[in-house]
């Protein structure tokens, strides 16, 4: 039982993880939606009038309610309009507390400090960079350990909400891995996040919202004009 | 019976702590308080708060919670027969709270910084930078005594306590916030009216003389 498309619009771009993220909650909840495609380099009039604070995408328009933009905001609200199927924060406070907190650390360090290491134009900053990375990610496997306690994901049986959170910047990782030649997901440092991001990789509901390589690059081509390295 | 014990630790000039305050004060939730001291952080805080190693944590029949604003949703998530809620029942106007909230939390700080610390220009950018939030928020207030309607709510909460700053924001940048933005300045005032807020809230001109001391002590 879908919701009809026209009661729930998002608009986003495909590159983006925070876009992506509010994709797989969509998807796991089976909520129908219009999707509006932006070009960021061309923002639209729907977009600067739909989030006129912050000009940003994902924004998700319900029926003829105020627009929603920023993603963790968007995805607690899918999860109080539509409690029942897939639910992705846990009920119980402190637990929740919890999941916030960790969202709020993943989105203050992970894509931010992929972006600096893209912005940094010699090797010994790149190094810095890369090492700051994999504290985090070392952080994010002992997060994970505990969140999990010895099931498949973050939210336990099912996928929860820092599952969503983390694993909508799987693309992306492998993109920095790659272009960077370094492992931010190892067998050695973060076996069970390894392991975790193959699962994510494979799951029904997150596949097809995950970008391919070159819709990152291309996103990755514009982020290099727009907002060039520093100067070495 | 389990007895509740609550334990906030905090530092006297955080303006994230007072958010903590205000919301247990406004609930009429007793608590025990203990002052950090952040230039001699007690291994104590690095138990509570590993990662980030900062106030305000809430700590609840001993299980800790960080970051200001997750630490005001437990809140009204856990002492759900205590009145006022800080959010609205309506999931939409949620959302739209936890929006604005979000966006003083990521934003306002930030921003202040430049006009105390900063120098010639970046002071400039700073002044132009808050003056763009305050006036965004205040278009959210409208008819309202509060944001939170006829009690005080997330954004209130999360707003409030700036005000203790007001003062130092304007005499380092040399400006006047009501004149710019008479109607926050009146929401603040009708905010102090309240109990809660009024004892949460430092002294204007003690944050003021501790910024002061704050740029001597980095500027060495």
């Amino acid at each position: 039982m879908g919701t009809s498309s026209s009661e729930i619009k998002l608009l986003g771009t495909a590159a983006s993880p925070f876009v992506n993220r509010v994709q797989f909650v969509l998807s796991l909840k089976s909520i129908e939606y219009e999707y509006i495609d932006e070009n960021l380099a061309c923002k639209s009039e729907l977009l600067l009038k739909s989030n006129p604070v912050y000009q940003k995408v994902p924004v998700l328009i319900h029926e003829n309610k105020p627009p929603l933009p920023e993603s963790l905001i968007i995805i607690e609200y899918l999860d109080e309009i539509y409690p029942d199927v897939h639910p992705i924060l846990p009920s119980d406070p402190l637990i929740r507390a919890d999941n916030r907190f960790w969202a709020n650390y993943i989105d203050t360090k992970v894509f931010p400090l992929y972006e600096e290491l893209r912005k940094t134009p010699e090797k010994e900053g790149k190094e810095a960079i890369k090492k700051q990375i994999m504290e985090v990610s070392q952080l994010l496997e002992e997060a994970f350990l505990k969140f999990s306690d010895g099931k498949p994901y973050f939210g336990g049986d099912k996928i929860g909400y820092l599952d969503v959170v983390l694993g909508c910047f799987l693309g992306w990782t492998k993109f920095v891995e790659k272009h960077n030649e370094f492992m931010i997901f190892d067998e050695v440092k973060t076996p069970k996040l390894l392991e975790w991001t193959k699962r994510i990789w494979s799951h029904e509901a997150l596949k097809d919202a995950i970008p391919g390589s070159e819709t990152l690059m291309n996103f990755y081509m514009m982020l290099m004009k727009y907002k060039p390295p520093r100067a070495a | 019976m389990v007895k509740e014990k609550v334990v906030l630790v905090n530092f006297w000039s955080s303006p994230f702590g007072s958010r903590v305050k205000i919301a247990l004060e406004e609930k009429g939730i007793p608590y025990e308080y203990k002052e950090e001291d952040l230039f001699n952080k007690s291994s104590f805080l690095s138990t509570i708060n590993p990662v980030h190693n900062k106030v305000p944590v809430l700590v609840h029949n001993q299980k800790p919670v960080c970051e200001s604003l997750n630490i005001l949703e437990y809140i009204d998530e856990t002492w759900t027969d205590l009145s006022p809620r800080f959010l609205p029942s309506d999931p939409h106007q949620r959302a739209l709270a936890r929006f604005w909230a979000d966006f003083i939390d990521k934003e306002l700080y930030e921003s202040s910084k430049k006009i105390y610390r900063g120098i010639g220009e970046e002071q400039v950018i700073g002044k132009n930078e808050v003056l763009r939030i305050l006036k965004l928020v205040e278009g959210e207030i409208g008819d309202k005594p509060f944001f939170g309607g006829d009690n005080l709510g997330l954004v209130d909460i999360t707003l409030i306590p700036f005000y203790s700053r007001f003062y130092t924001w304007e005499t380092f940048g040399k400006f006047s916030i009501e004149e710019e933005c008479p109607n926050l300045v009146a929401w603040a005032k009708r905010c102090l009216q309240k109990e809660s807020v009024a004892k949460s809230l430092p002294d204007p001109i003690k944050i003021y003389e501790f910024i002061l001391d704050l740029n001597k002590y980095f500027a060495k």
